[in-house]
């Protein structure tokens, strides 16, 4: 009975026979071989990731004749067919985009209405910005923890001291004349700086045993995340100085980012707080064993791991801030897709909607998608194998 | 694991002197989670170079009873004393017993996101103020004191379990505790690694330290310690020598344990 079982499963592998020699090596001596030449190369990384199956060979090829369609025509009209050269709208006589539009209104884009001759004192900041941040991103670098204080400190008051002026000489700019490009990075760069430290206050507060403290952190993150950032903006600029009393009167800019600061730091706590959720009771524990107060096993041993955690959260919070800066044009401040609007008014040019759209579009998915790949990178690089 | 503790002759741990010094004082401490009665009327007291296991039935206690002496958990009743100072809900006082109280924990606890040197220095240079220089130096030397100081720079994610908890030990003697403490040290290692584990603890042993292990190794409570007390249902049950713990139990609850745990 057993022995009949036994052999109903015996598998001989007829197939094989002749070519098949059960033992070509004695143990020990077999050699590496190559592998079956369809597993690797071009070919094996077509196999597997569009011809895997029937269902891929038929989305690859949908895929395909989709790009057919799409491409060339998108190509030609952004690029082949375009017009690069004038200064005129009548210098647009083809079919394709009008780039001619963009280089005119380049500087308001870029810009706002800041004075010519005072443009130097932005590029001057951006210059240095650009150093800094391109000197804290590139690893294993000397002294960056004083360079990352330089930045975050110093330059700032420098890059405050150019813009608005007023002082050392340099011709005072107001803020209404801010725009563009300019003002959608102050926007930007104030939210994301000052979000993530008081996020990670508020998502503190919020884990607290200090039932005040969690109370006001909890009622803090529930209002801001609660309202649209519209009307916290609207707020902001049209109620806010209601309430003021007569002749006080603060810059609406700064309203502006006062409201943008607080409402991106509720979204960045709750972000944060999944990060703290996730480590384990025992890090917290071994911590405290050690004898580190509650400040340096947070800062030390808690934040890290969290933070870590949560880079594409955080990273995802920061360019949604980034693009939500485009709503201050509400309130009448001119970012660049408030300048890119604007431009579409003048009579001079009608109809370039698409190009001034366009534009805005690429310049804002430059930034954020660098900021995506150095999230990417910065998650590589702090994984520790865990 | 008998056959884990090393028998040879130049460890005669069982005649060393524990010195008249008290180092932990309980009395009459209860603790209660929520409703549940954890730790009923516990009494204790330890001496300088005393090594103690614990020993008994899960949610006995036994880890509780430990961790209310560096104050991971809050004593409801009664009055916990180490090394002259009382637990209260004074945060200096806790910080400082919690400086000279070493634990060490059955997951490990490294921090994933430092090296090991990293692991081992952090407590010195923050909390002792050790520079870091002298501080990397006690971290290595005691890095070879558990065997594994080709380890330093490697995260703890890369180690083996053994090895981590060896880290572990290491981390917590590079603050130089007066007191350690083990919340069952070895329950989370494969069989072949508690060894390496038991041996570090049993050096440490041999120089006097004084220890409170909760633990099932009941091999390393026969050679190494000098005290065994059996806790079940919030209470310490029985304590006496190992010799006479394990031979002539005398409390029924202590008898059943027994032939359980030793019965495979």
């Amino acid at each position: 009975m057993t022995d009949k079982t036994v052999d109903a499963h015996r598998i001989d592998p007829p197939s094989l026979a002749g070519t098949y020699n059960p033992r070509p090596y004695e143990p020990g001596t077999h050699p590496d071989l190559p592998p079956p030449g369809n597993t690797i190369g071009l070919q094996g990384w077509l196999r597997q990731n569009l011809f895997s199956s029937p269902l891929n060979t038929l989305a690859t090829l949908v895929g395909l004749y989709l790009i057919w369609l799409t491409l060339p025509p998108l190509l030609s009209w952004a690029i082949f067919d375009a017009d690069w050269r004038g200064s005129t709208a009548e210098d647009c006589s083809s079919d394709g985009a009008c780039w001619v539009f963009i280089q005119t209104w380049f500087k308001q884009l870029m810009y706002g209405r800041y004075p010519d001759e005072e443009l130097w004192r932005i590029n001057l900041s951006y210059l240095i910005g650009a150093i800094g941040i391109g000197y804290l991103v590139i690893p294993d670098l000397p002294r960056k923890p004083w360079v990352g204080a330089f930045m975050l400190i110093v330059f700032p008051a420098i890059a405050l001291e150019l813009f608005t002026g007023g002082e050392f000489g340099l011709p005072a700019v107001e803020t209404a004349r801010w725009g563009g490009l300019f003002l959608t990075l102050v926007v930007a760069s104030v939210g994301i700086v000052f979000s993530l430290p008081l996020g990670v206050l508020l998502a503190l507060g919020r884990r607290s045993d200090m039932p005040i403290i969690r109370a006001i952190s909890v009622a803090f993150i529930e209002f801001w995340r609660g309202v649209p950032l519209i009307t916290v903006l609207f707020m902001a600029s049209v109620m806010f100085p209601l309430f003021m009393p007569e002749g006080v009167n603060f810059d609406k800019l700064l309203r502006a980012l006062f409201g943008v600061m607080l409402f991106a730091s509720a979204y960045m706590a709750e972000v944060v707080r999944g990060g703290l959720q996730a480590i384990p009771k025992g890090q917290y524990e071994a911590a405290e064993s050690l004898g580190l107060s509650y400040w340096k096993m947070m800062g030390l041993i808690i934040l890290p791991q969290a933070l870590k955690m949560v880079i594409p959260g955080i990273v995802n919070t920061f360019i949604g801030l980034f693009k939500d800066t485009t709503l201050v044009s509400i309130i009448g401040l001119f970012d660049l897709l408030g300048m890119a609007q604007a431009a579409l008014t003048n009579p001079d040019w009608p109809g370039y909607a698409a190009e001034s759209y366009v534009f805005a579009g690429l310049v804002f998915w430059v930034f954020c998608f660098a900021m995506s790949r150095y999230s990417q990178y910065l998650e590589r690089k702090l994984h520790t194998g865990h | 694991m008998s056959d884990a503790v090393d028998t040879s002759p130049k460890t005669p741990i069982k005649e060393m002197k524990i010195s008249q010094e008290i180092m932990i004082q309980m009395q009459g401490v209860h603790k209660w989670f929520g409703q549940f009665h954890v730790l009923k009327d516990i009494n204790l007291t330890v001496n300088r170079g005393e090594r103690i296991v614990i020993c008994g039935p899960s949610g006995s206690g036994k880890s509780t009873l430990i961790r209310c002496i560096n104050r991971l958990e809050e004593h409801q009743q009664g009055k916990i004393v180490v090394e002259g100072t009382e637990l209260t809900n004074d945060l200096k006082h806790i910080e400082m017993i919690r400086r000279e109280v070493g634990m060490v924990f059955q997951h490990f606890n490294l921090f994933p996101h430092l090296s090991v040197l990293d692991n081992l220095t952090l407590a010195p240079i923050w909390v002792r103020k050790t520079p870091r220089r002298e501080a990397e130096q006690q971290a290595m030397h005691f890095l070879e004191r558990v065997k594994i100081p080709e380890q330093a720079h490697k995260y703890p994610g890369q180690l083996s379990g053994g090895q981590q908890q060896r880290v572990a030990i290491a981390r917590s003697l590079c603050m130089n505790p007066k007191i350690m403490l083990f919340d069952e040290p070895t329950s989370a290692l494969d069989p072949e690694m508690i060894k390496e584990v038991l041996d570090t603890m049993i050096s440490l042993a041999e120089e006097g330290m004084t220890m409170i292990c909760v633990t099932h190794e009941m091999g390393f409570a026969k050679t190494v310690a000098n005290r065994v007390i059996f806790m079940d249902g919030g209470e310490i049950i029985e304590e006496n020598e190992p010799e006479q713990f394990f031979n002539h139990p005398r409390h029924d609850r202590t008898k059943l344990f027994l032939s359980q745990i030793l019965a495979h």
